[in-house]
């Protein structure tokens, strides 16, 4: 894959390599963050010094549909030694799927000195660099977050109703098979309760994997991403973007491309997603 | 149905265990996974032992033993396959050396006993499918004339 800098991405600063992360191993400065599907995969060998952050359990609130608090986030930032000025580096399964959604929780927060791994756990694998089973610990800190911030990179349901009835850009990001109301949920995976199938009326179906070269999970360039999501697609940069998914995971990473490798303006992820919409009573459904 | 006896001393060793000891206790039968033998199988390998569902890539076999028993294999080819090479092992441990009507009554209510919280959502679904295969494996073994699957 080409050098990230070289890509045309609007903000490639956000995405960093495996050598540099290599090179970074122990720079004090920057706390790698691995986030999976898989919750083996982390105890079973990591980057060295990289700490872990399970989605459910230190992203999630452990009760209410929601995410954690300002205080959450606090803890969690003081039990991974993080300052406001720790540069965070996100990488994980799945080319980055979970990575990318970590990071955008991490936004809520407004922790933006944030970055991925481009590849991701995988290709880090692949070029054979180290891997450990050594838990790192970290000298708590104290962080003074700021209150989450839902407005500027998140969805709520009435706020998509609104989208829609104006003709709002939506891109679902599920397979093909559930943006048709075919199937109820990904493939291979067990279905987890949406009364309706199909999509949000106006939606352009791109899959979230179509972003990521699959040999290496590299995302693709600035070009391959814009013949993909502007000209078969038409999506304009310009014009407020809703993403969604299933549960906002894999829209996360959709999000991530359009927002921070083509330079979309506003675009907001609608975590709710299909769980939500497909049982709603009263709203429009298309199949 | 009760377990054979081997898989089912596992089991009862991880309805033991608090979820770090549990984590622990898969990643040690992960490390402990070996890989088909090339006499049994070598890549490319058959698509038809190719376990349907799983993300792992994994592949399975059950070979006939002189004494009517079966011989378990697996290959794993996601490097990150870690659930599905700690599921082999545990399934070649607990399952090889028994008569196939034996392994064929093992349902996949067992991966929930073993990985509990270690089920992520699409690892679940696979590693049940792999359960299933074993099944599926020795019920063919089972029958007349079915040496080698």
């Amino acid at each position: 894959m080409t050098d990230i800098a070289s890509r045309g991405y609007t903000h490639p600063e956000v995405l960093v390599s495996t050598d540099w992360v290599e090179q970074h191993l122990n720079d004090p400065s920057v706390r790698l963050i691995e986030s999976n599907e898989d919750t083996l995969l982390y105890s079973s060998g990591h980057i060295p010094g990289a700490v872990h952050v399970d989605w459910t359990s230190d992203l999630n609130d452990q009760i209410r549909r929601d995410y954690i608090t300002r205080e959450g986030f606090e803890a969690l930032m003081s039990r991974i030694g993080a300052t406001k000025d720790t540069t965070v580096v996100f990488y994980g399964d799945k080319n980055n799927w979970w990575a990318c959604y970590a990071f955008w929780v991490f936004q809520l927060f407004g922790h933006t000195n944030a970055k991925v791994m481009d590849g991701g756990r995988v290709k880090w694998q692949k070029e054979s660099r180290p891997l450990t089973r050594d838990v790192p610990t970290y000298a708590p800190t104290t962080y003074v977050a700021e209150d989450r911030s839902d407005k500027r990179h998140r969805a709520f349901r009435e706020e998509v109703l609104q989208h829609v009835e104006s003709k709002g850009q939506l891109v679902d990001v599920r397979s093909p098979e559930e943006y048709a109301g075919t199937r109820m949920h990904m493939p291979d995976y067990p279905n987890e309760g949406a009364l309706r199938g199909g999509h949000i009326p106006g939606a352009k179906s791109i899959p979230w994997a179509k972003a990521i070269n699959p040999d290496d999970g590299t995302f693709k360039t600035a070009d391959e991403l814009k013949k993909l999501y502007c000209e078969e697609n038409q999506l304009k940069p310009n014009q407020p973007t809703i993403a969604y998914c299933r549960i906002g995971e894999r829209s996360s990473h959709s999000w991530f491309a359009l927002k921070y490798l083509l330079g979309f303006e506003n675009v907001r992820n609608y975590d709710g997603s299909w769980t939500e919409w497909g049982n709603l009573v009263n709203v429009p459904i298309e199949k | 149905m009760p377990y054979p006896p081997k898989l089912q001393s596992v089991i009862d060793m991880f309805a033991m265990f608090d979820p770090h000891d549990r984590t622990n206790m898969l990643l040690s039968y992960s490390d402990q996974f070996r890989e088909v033998p090339p006499e049994v199988a070598s890549r490319p390998f058959d698509q038809s032992h190719q376990i349907p569902q799983c993300e792992s890539d994994a592949y399975a076999w059950a070979m006939k033993q002189p004494d009517g028993t079966l011989k378990l294999h697996f290959a794993v080819e996601n490097p990150s396959g870690v659930s599905a090479r700690a599921l082999a092992a545990i399934l070649d441990k607990t399952l090889s050396g028994l008569p196939p009507e034996e392994i064929g009554q093992v349902d996949s209510s067992i991966v929930e006993k073993l990985f509990r919280q270690n089920i992520s959502m699409g690892k679940g679904m696979g590693l049940m499918s792999m359960v299933e295969a074993v099944r599926s494996l020795a019920r063919a073994a089972a029958q007349p004339d079915q040496s080698r699957r």
